[in-house]
């Protein structure tokens, strides 16, 4: 896999998602609880908003600092016997992975989940040299089982199977025989996997931060996959985005807490484990220690008005709050960032041409910006987003075009046409009275949903409206 | 000593597209506007910090007793008895001496302490293990977490490999959250230049949300989680 999961035109994949009653029902189900979580661990701080300013600055910082950062993160990696490569391009972080791989004449891989190692695609230039390569996360194993379906959430994976299907993939490929029951299937996949993690010869995982001032990569997992892939593989690669450093275990502390309370709503996840290379071969460490930091097309996003994308930290918040995604699902977006962040990124990263209507896919109601933990203004950037787009395409007409493809789509799709013509009334009134709404673009996506009113209602307070509304909907 | 590839290229395309040159050395932290971190839990007294840690344990699904110094070797010798005693594996770690337990382990039908020297030998005992048992070196009452540091004697896999996670957690070790436990890092990394090769901040047992966002307890690492606190300031 690479950023991009497909091929099909984008009118395409959100027909698809629309479609798909499962799907939908996961989605909002997962983003109800996510956020009701997230909403419950944040307010119990009190101080949430200090928070938010605290974690502003130190990602604002370190981006202004970071060729000082990783300098001084490679210096003392290397120092106790790291082996740091910077990478450029994905190509040059695969061809490096592969060498390691080719000298230690491994035959087996097991990973734990990382989005920057499916940004590279380097499962398929692991696979290309002849060498075994396992997910380990449950729900990126699942996936990979299912002949390589792609993750349709950054948090949760496999957030649109159900788990008869999961049951069904089980079976068919691991001769599963007992039920559709969660703990059955996850009990499986712990027999099934432990058998890799002990005979695996290297283990491959992401970032979640690096720590400059010790050389340390540190992983925020649930399942402890991560700490399985770097206890038991005599080598161990990390790759990480250059952006994913903070200058000391101080800062570390407060984004990793970011981070938990983000993206499930929890004080800590069940494992955040820090590790540094080292040359005394004390107990479990690995014998051989290499980081791949990824530039992948990130340098081209600093020092421009999207800078701030970079102060990422990858947690989903701003997905769980999207009604964009509610409704159309992770698959529409056609890449592996999805949601609002990922239409932000996904065209810096991979340029506008397979990607300009992804800035569009938003109601632009500002939810994301508000839920974002490190406060990437995500809504303006994809303001920005269109202006350029607009530009690019040399005129205004892009908004027009993308809104009558939307419409022949619609048209010849009864069930999404039903649903934009229940919610047609009320939109066009709101839309008429939105200050440069610009029905274009906006027709598309409220075609499906109602928007927001815009006389300055909070979105949360909408958001609740409409929830009470739908369910006494639902009750009559 | 490790090796670095090129790092030169990679970060003077960095510092030219924040259209400056590049920043090799003196970039200090600023003194931040917000630290919100250092007023959780401030001011908590052990016995105060001892009832959060408790509560937010059974958030995490995580059993736990509380005991004084004199009834550690029975309550632990109990609580390994509940979960199906051995095969065990621990630390090889002074403090089980120092608090008297080293005994108990001992006297199980199949016990280890870990040892560095059979690294093979001694993933395969873990493996089959049913209990690991450790000993929490910080542990964060916020978050109900133990805090473990790597070191010889001290195996990765004692709290991942075995079913059952039981961590022994001396009071005089819990602080407020994890804010506590960086600073102490951090300060090891000025005074002695180098970090643990490890540092594990577990909270309860290995836990999955990956199925219809059910909760699905133990998909890698333990199925099980048990702290107990010995009451020793």
């Amino acid at each position: 896999m690479s950023i991009r999961i497909s091929n099909d035109p984008f009118f395409d994949r959100v027909g698809k998602g629309i479609e798909n009653t499962f799907m939908r029902s996961a989605v909002s189900g997962a983003q109800d609880r996510l956020e009701g979580r997230k909403a419950a661990s944040t307010a119990e701080l009190g101080t949430w908003e200090d928070w938010r300013d605290h974690a502003e600055e130190i990602r604002q910082h370190t981006l202004d600092n970071l060729d000082f950062y990783l300098q001084q993160f490679a210096e003392n990696a290397a120092a106790q016997g790291g082996h740091v490569f910077f990478a450029e391009t994905k190509e040059e972080a695969n061809e490096y992975i592969q060498s390691v791989i080719q000298r230690k004449e491994a035959k087996k891989v097991v990973k734990a989940k990382s989005m920057v190692t499916e940004e590279i695609g380097m499962n398929e230039a692991i696979r290309d040299i002849g060498c075994e390569v396992i997910e380990s996360d449950l729900g990126e194993w699942i996936l990979q089982l299912d002949d390589h379906d792609p993750p349709s959430h950054i948090v949760v994976p496999a957030l649109h199977k159900n788990k008869e299907q999961i049951r069904e993939t089980f079976r068919e490929k691991r001769a599963y025989d007992k039920s559709s029951d969660p703990q059955e299937l996850g009990r499986f996949a712990r027999e099934q996997l432990r058998q890799d993690f002990l005979s695996a010869d290297v283990g491959i995982t992401g970032c979640n931060f690096a720590v400059a001032e010790s050389g340390s990569v540190s992983l925020v997992t649930n399942e402890g996959n991560a700490r399985m892939v770097t206890a038991l593989p005599k080598t161990q690669i990390s790759v990480m985005g250059m952006e994913r450093i903070v200058p000391t275990w101080e800062e570390l502390d407060v984004l990793v807490s970011m981070l938990c309370r983000s993206a499930v709503g929890q004080k800590l996840t069940s494992y955040v484990t820090g590790l540094t290379p080292s040359e005394a071969a004390d107990e479990h460490a690995p014998e051989e220690f290499h980081i791949v930091i990824v530039d992948n097309g990130r340098s081209k996003i600093l020092g421009t008005k999207y800078q701030s994308a970079l102060q990422c930290i990858r947690c989903a918040a701003c997905i769980n709050v999207c009604p964009v995604y509610r409704h159309v699902g992770g698959h529409s977006y056609g890449s592996i960032y999805p949601g609002p962040i990922g239409a932000v990124l996904t065209p810096l990263l991979e340029g506008y041409e397979n990607n300009k209507e992804l800035p569009f896919a938003s109601s632009l109601c500002a939810a994301c910006t508000d839920a974002c933990p490190v406060k990437i203004p995500l809504h303006e950037l994809l303001i920005e987003h269109r202006k350029d787009i607009v530009e690019h395409e040399g005129g205004s007409g892009f908004g027009e075009k993308l809104a009558m493809q939307g419409f022949a789509y619609a048209a010849s799709h009864p069930k999404i046409f039903q649903l934009g013509g229940k919610s047609a009334g009320p939109v066009v009134d709101k839309l008429g009275s939105k200050e440069g709404g610009g029905p274009g673009p906006m027709k598309l996506w409220t075609q499906i949903r109602t928007l927001p009113s815009q006389k300055g209602d909070r979105f949360r307070d909408w958001f609740e409206e409409r929830e009470r509304r739908n369910r006494r909907g639902n009750d009559s | 000593m490790g090796t670095i590839h090129n790092q030169d290229a990679f970060l003077a395309n960095i510092a030219d597209r924040l259209g400056r040159d590049r920043r090799m050395k003196g970039v200090e932290r600023p003194v931040w506007k917000q630290q919100p971190q250092h007023d959780v839990f401030a001011g908590a007294s052990p016995a105060e910090l001892q009832e959060i840690l408790i509560r937010q344990c059974d958030a995490i699904h995580t059993s736990v007793d509380t005991t004084e110094m004199a009834d550690l070797p029975d309550v632990l010798a109990a609580a390994l008895e509940r979960f199906g005693s051995s095969p065990a594996v621990y630390w090889s770690d002074d403090r089980f001496a120092d608090f008297g337990v080293d005994q108990v382990m001992d006297s199980l039908d199949e016990s280890k302490a870990w040892t560095d020297e059979n690294r093979e030998e001694m993933t395969r005992f873990a493996e089959r293990a049913k209990i690991g048992v450790t000993f929490s070196d910080i542990t964060l009452a916020e978050s109900g977490t133990v805090v473990l540091f790597s070191a010889p004697g001290k195996g990765r896999a004692v709290s991942l490999l075995p079913e059952v996670h039981i961590a022994l957690i001396p009071r005089s070790t819990i602080v407020p959250r994890m804010t506590q436990a960086a600073a102490e890092i951090h300060r090891r990394r000025k005074e002695n230049g180098t970090v643990p090769s490890c540092v594990n901040f577990i909270s309860g047992p290995s836990n999955s949300a990956d199925i219809e966002m059910r909760l699905i307890v133990g998909v890698h690492g333990p199925i099980s989680a048990h702290y107990i606190i010995i009451e020793d300031a």
